[in-house]
Parts: structure tokens; C-alpha cells; sequence
């Protein structure tokens, strides 16, 4: 262990003397930018905080939909999100070593997000860059996306009649119709939809992205009869989704009557390492 | 029978023809009848019209204007070189009502690169007017027929040998509705009467792929014809639409009506069958053939189009929100694109529907109930 401490420690010192502008940039919102070094993908370190999220799931409340409730979620411990989504060029680098399994087109460019990805491909790439990096990566929970986001994540509440569930089914498709706008589905470079309060690029572009968060239906009423379901996971972007997770292509494959995701891609949170943890590094 | 001649016969008459162009002018002109001018609207709308009319025949005069384009097709930006009626695909729907005279301007201009012309299948001889009406670039023709059966009817482009198809499918077919001059009524006679009424065309398309499997793009129509009729001899589309693209009736295009309206869907499919279906709807007298002298059938849940024929459907929205409109091949609806939507407004019914219980875990047995019978004793 202490060797690898002080091979970590070296291999800062070197990150920071072979890049003088400095691997970690102190941002205005207090959050610090960390620049892309060997298979390390570049990340935006946010503070702890807190945000105000519309819960993921399906909720009751006596035996009837209700709408889903606002929960304020702290985040505790520094997040540490990667700048962009996972590039088709680092996708394509864990195909090559076998790490991760051929999509259906073989792009491999830098500066385009890898899309067409199912939950479980994201999975592959997490193992893949964890074990490359000898960091340990995940997807965000849904939680931690809305955080991130800030002011790209959307709201997805609508008001609920009891006794009419059109309403809920009109209003949901009235707001999906104008969020997507006029914009197609065809991935665009890194950059094409600016970037966030936080300086995170292309939050809900035409890319939509997977989280570890398992679809759930709760009864406000009876919170511990939750049902919880992991075989489809919540996907984050224009709208939140909730795409079965093998589904690599939901855009044919929303429901009859929704807005489908236009591409699904994903971008990974880093945990804090041993250095990061104890000398907040 | 095709002889020499008759073949002899055909030159001489053409000859006759071209060398007498004013002869060929003053048949238009012996109809002693008024006439009106229609502006045509693109899919899914349809040009204001009466159901019923008390009017006597008249010549309705139409223009359609022949445009080779390049158009995208789907979400993901697929390039389709498409041949259309009027700049859409399908083309127009045209109505009239039956003993009227539908007089067609058809325009090819200049700046398209092939022959076109058109066969009506409402229309009798001629191929369906296809034979008077094949049309360089650069040329227009005239085309007057009588409308002496009523119903909904394809029209297509049909420029002979295997032009045909890829015409077809690459978008030049629309249709025509021919309206009893009394409108239309059901089985028994009884007067029926929509408040609104849209026209779906079907396209099935056929794009080739590159090496990688990705869909390829052409400069002009002349280019893609190799590769594009080797994909439409496997019979196979890679779309399936309305309107000529994915997603043109959802979204922001989604067809709109209210709860209690009467709305005419009339569906067309100038190559292949299909089977629509309204999902949460039905089709409350559905004239599934398309011929308005048959009476039409009521309450059903899906009907056939079959391929080079139009049909209509009748329905009265009876609850409000979100119904798809699909072909009932669901790969076809949901992979291929044959999706549309309705966004209706009004007020829910909670005798013809109601969550009584929400979705949530099923229950544990109940203490001291009956056992689950089992086939033993």
C-alpha cells in the first residue's frame, strides 16, 4: 500500500509538472476541473450539496397514481463526474481489449459520445476503465445526475387528476414534444449543447445518459411495500426515461405513445481515492 | 396484342396528333360545365371541401407540380432521394364527388432529371391516364377523367417496366377521394358526418447500406437506382412510414381531435399491405376495400389496406389523451416507423374506463382461504 501511495503521489506530481496550467482548475461554482491523464477520462470535482429532486419511480397513494414527490438529496462527499460522456474512440479502445462488447456501428472518434449503449455495455466499460485506471469508476445514481446537472436536469412532475389519466398522459407528452425541440438524433462533437453552471458539456443534448438507479413503485402511504425492479434502469437527459436495461436502442423501443430517448450514452463518477479521501488531494 | 401494325398505327396516330395540336386542344373545351379551381394541401390535411353537395357536376381543376428531392427520413438524418406529387409523399389527397370531371394539370419541371406521368385508379382506360400523361422535364400535360365510381383511390406514378416500383416507393403515389354526391352513410342508409378528416399515406422504403451497415446517401435519384432496387427485390423495407418520414404525425405533428368528433381516417398503401389499428380507439365504420358503394363494415378493431388501394375509417373519439395509430405489424410500427399519434382533448369517462387499483405488490395469501384447486383428487 505504501508503495502504491507514493506511486500515486509521483504520478501527480509528474501530471502536475507536465501540464502547467495545472491538473486541477478551481472553477467560480467552487468545483475543480480535472484534466484528462493516461486512460483517465477528464472529470469535474463538485462540493458536497444539496438539490432539490423530483424522486424517480412510479408513487400511490391510496391505491391511486399520485404525483412522484420532491426530496431534497445532500450530497456529502465531493463528486467527481466526468467532463463529457464516454467518447466512441474510448469505447472503441475497450472493444479492442476485449474489455467491452462491439457495438452495432464501429465509430471510433474522439470527440463524438459512444451511443447505442445498453446498461449492461456501460457496466463492461466501468469494469474495463476501473481496472485500466486501478481507480474504481460507476454510473451515477439518478440522484447524483440531477445534482450534477443543476440546470440541465428537468423537472419531470406533472400535476395528477385521480380520476383522469389522460391528463398526466397529455401533459407528459406535451412537455417531451417541447423539450426535444427541433433537434434531431444524430450525435453531435463534444460541445455541441455548451456546457453547465459546473462546466459539464452536453447534459441533456440529444444524448441521453444511464444511471444506477433502479426503477421502483412506491406507496407514499406505505413506503415499505416499494417494488423494485433493476432490470430497467433510469436514463437522464432531455426527459427522464426508464429503458429496459439491455436496450441498447431506445428510440424504437419507448412505448406507444411517448417521447423515446434519442441515443443512450453514458458518463461515469469516479470514487474518491485513498489519497483524495484522507488528504482531500 | 402488340403487332406491327398496330405499333405502325400508334406512330401514325401520334404523328396525327403532334401535327394537330388544335384538335387536341377543343375536346377540353365541349364541356358545358362550371368549373373550380382546388389548392391542393400536403398530408395529412386535406383542402376544404363539401360531404355532401347539391351542386351538379362540375370539372374540378387541379395542379400538381412534380418534384425530385432529397429528403431525410428518419431521426438519425438517413437521406432518401424521393420522387413526389406536389413536394410530399404521399402526394395530395384530391376530392371530388362522384360525376364530377377531375381536370389534373401535372407539371414536370425542368430541373428534374427523369420522365414522370399518372395512373389513377379511380380513372378508366389509358393505363389509368398513364399512357396521356408521360411528361419530360420541362413539360406539363392535361388529363381530365370522370369520376364515375366513388370511394377512396391510389394514384401513382407509373413511367413503365421497372420504373414502376421504384417510382412507387420512392414516393410518387397519393390518393383521391371520390364522395357519393350525397356523402356517406352506413348500411342502412343513415347520413354520416365527420368533423375532421386526415389523409395517412403510406410509404414503405427501401435504403441501401454501406459496408458498415450504415445507410448511404445519394447526390440524384439516377445515382441510388442500382443499389436501391437491389434492396427492394429482397422485399424488405428499412422503413416503414407515414407521411414519408419517422415521426412526421408525432410530436409536435401529432393529429389532434377532440372527444366527441367524428374523424374520417383515410389510410393508403400504394405497394404493400397494411394493417392499420388505432390503440385505444377502433374504427367505428370502416370502409376497409376503400369503395364507398359497399356498406361499411362497423365496429372494428383492425382492418387491411392492401397494397395499391386506400381505405377508410371512421371514428368518434370517446376519451381524452395519447393513441397511436399504427400498422398492427408492430415491428413495422415500432422499428420501422409506421407510428402516428392523436392528441385528443375532452373530458374522461370513468364508466368506459378506470384504474380501480393502482400497480402494486401482490398480496400475500389470506389466512383460512380456499387452496389453489389442483388437478389431483
Amino acid at each position: 500500500m505504501p508503495l502504491a501511495l507514493k506511486f500515486k503521489v509521483a504520478l501527480l506530481a509528474a501530471g502536475i509538472a507536465a501540464t502547467p496550467v495545472a491538473a486541477a482548475t478551481l472553477l467560480a461554482d467552487g468545483s475543480r476541473d480535472i484534466a484528462a491523464r493516461g486512460a483517465e477520462p477528464a472529470l469535474v470535482e463538485l462540493r458536497p450539496g444539496s438539490v432539490a429532486y423530483r424522486a424517480a419511480g412510479e408513487f400511490t397513494r391510496a391505491g391511486k397514481i399520485a404525483e412522484a414527490p420532491v426530496v431534497i438529496v445532500r450530497i456529502t462527499q465531493p463528486l467527481a463526474i466526468m467532463k463529457t460522456q464516454v467518447s466512441a474512440a474510448d469505447y472503441q479502445r475497450c472493444v479492442a481489449e476485449r474489455g467491452c462488447k462491439a457495438l452495432a456501428a464501429a465509430d471510433a472518434r474522439e470527440a463524438h459520445p459512444a451511443v447505442q449503449v445498453s446498461w449492461h455495455d456501460a457496466n463492461d466499460y466501468v469494469r474495463w476503465l476501473s481496472r485500466r485506471t486501478g481507480a474504481s469508476y460507476r454510473l451515477p445514481t439518478d440522484e447524483e445526475w440531477a445534482f450534477a446537472a443543476g440546470s440541465r436536469w428537468h423537472d419531470d412532475g406533472v400535476a395528477i387528476d385521480a380520476n383522469d389519466p389522460s391528463r398526466r398522459s397529455l401533459a407528459r407528452y406535451e412537455r417531451e414534444t417541447e423539450l426535444k425541440g427541433t433537434v434531431d438524433g444524430t450525435p453531435r462533437p463534444f460541445g455541441s449543447f455548451g456546457a453547465n453552471e459546473h462546466g459539464l458539456i452536453d447534459l441533456s443534448g440529444n444524448v441521453w445518459e444511464w444511471t444506477s438507479t433502479c426503477f421502483t413503485r412506491i406507496a407514499l402511504d406505505n413506503p415499505a411495500a416499494a417494488t423494485v425492479n433493476c432490470g430497467v434502469r433510469v436514463v437522464e437527459g432531455q426527459h427522464r426515461s426508464y429503458v429496459t436495461d439491455f436496450i441498447r436502442d431506445a428510440r424504437a423501443g419507448g412505448c406507444a405513445a411517448g417521447i423515446p430517448p434519442s441515443n443512450l450514452g453514458f458518463r461515469l463518477v469516479r470514487e474518491p481515492n485513498v489519497l483524495e479521501r484522507w488528504f482531500g488531494l | 396484342m402488340l403487332t406491327r401494325r398496330s405499333t405502325l398505327m400508334g406512330a401514325a396516330l401520334a404523328a396525327l396528333v403532334l401535327a394537330t395540336p388544335a384538335l387536341a386542344q377543343t375536346s377540353g373545351v365541349d364541356l358545358k360545365l362550371p368549373r373550380q379551381r382546388v389548392d391542393l394541401v400536403a398530408p395529412p390535411f386535406v383542402h376544404p371541401h363539401e360531404q355532401a353537395t347539391r351542386q351538379s357536376p362540375k370539372i374540378m381543376e387541379f395542379r400538381m407540380v412534380i418534384e425530385e428531392k432529397k429528403v431525410v427520413i428518419d431521426e438519425q438524418g438517413t437521406t432518401f432521394q424521393a420522387m413526389t406529387f406536389n413536394g410530399s409523399m404521399p402526394g395530395p389527397l384530391m376530392v371530388v364527388h362522384e360525376g364530377d370531371y377531375v381536370e389534373l394539370t401535372l407539371v414536370n419541371p425542368g430541373t428534374n432529371t427523369m420522365p414522370h406521368n399518372i395512373d389513377f385508379h379511380a380513372a378508366t382506360g389509358a393505363l389509368g391516364g398513364a399512357e396521356l400523361t408521360l411528361i419530360n422535364p420541362g413539360e406539363q400535360v392535361v388529363l381530365r377523367f370522370k369520376a364515375t365510381r366513388t370511394g377512396v383511390f391510389v394514384y401513382h406514378c407509373a413511367p413503365g417496366g421497372p420504373m414502376i416500383p421504384w417510382h412507387v416507393v420512392s414516393g410518387m403515389h397519393g390518393a383521391i377521394m371520390v364522395l357519393p354526391r350525397d356523402g356517406l352513410k352506413d348500411g342502412s342508409g343513415k347520413p354520416l358526418h365527420y368533423d375532421r378528416v386526415y389523409y395517412i399515406g403510406e410509404n414503405d422504403l427501401y435504403v441501401p447500406r454501406d459496408e458498415n451497415g450504415k445507410f448511404k446517401s445519394y447526390d440524384s435519384p439516377g445515382d441510388s437506382y442500382a443499389d436501391t432496387v437491389e434492396v427492394m427485390r429482397k422485399l424488405t423495407p428499412t422503413h416503414v412510414v407515414f407521411e414519408g418520414s419517422v415521426g412526421a404525425l408525432t410530436g409536435k405533428n401529432a393529429l389532434k381531435a377532440n372527444v366527441g368528433e367524428n374523424v374520417l381516417i383515410v389510410h393508403s398503401q400504394a405497394n404493400r399491405d397494411s394493417r392499420p389499428h388505432l390503440i385505444g380507439g377502433h374504427g367505428d365504420y370502416v370502409w376497409e376495400t376503400g369503395k364507398f358503394s359497399n356498406a361499411p363494415e362497423t365496429g372494428l378493431e383492425t382492418w387491411f389496406i392492401r397494397g395499391g388501394s386506400a381505405g377508410a375509417a371512421m371514428y368518434k373519439f370517446l376519451q381524452p389523451g395519447i393513441y397511436a395509430y399504427v400498422t398492427h405489424n408492430l415491428i413495422e410500427a415500432v422499428e420501422l416507423g409506421a407510428t402516428a399519434h392523436f392528441k385528443v382533448d375532452g373530458k374522461w369517462n370513468d364508466d368506459l374506463m378506470t384504474q380501480v387499483k393502482a400497480p402494486a405488490p401482490i398480496p400475500p395469501k389470506v389466512e383460512g382461504a380456499l387452496p389453489a384447486k389442483t388437478t389431483k383428487n
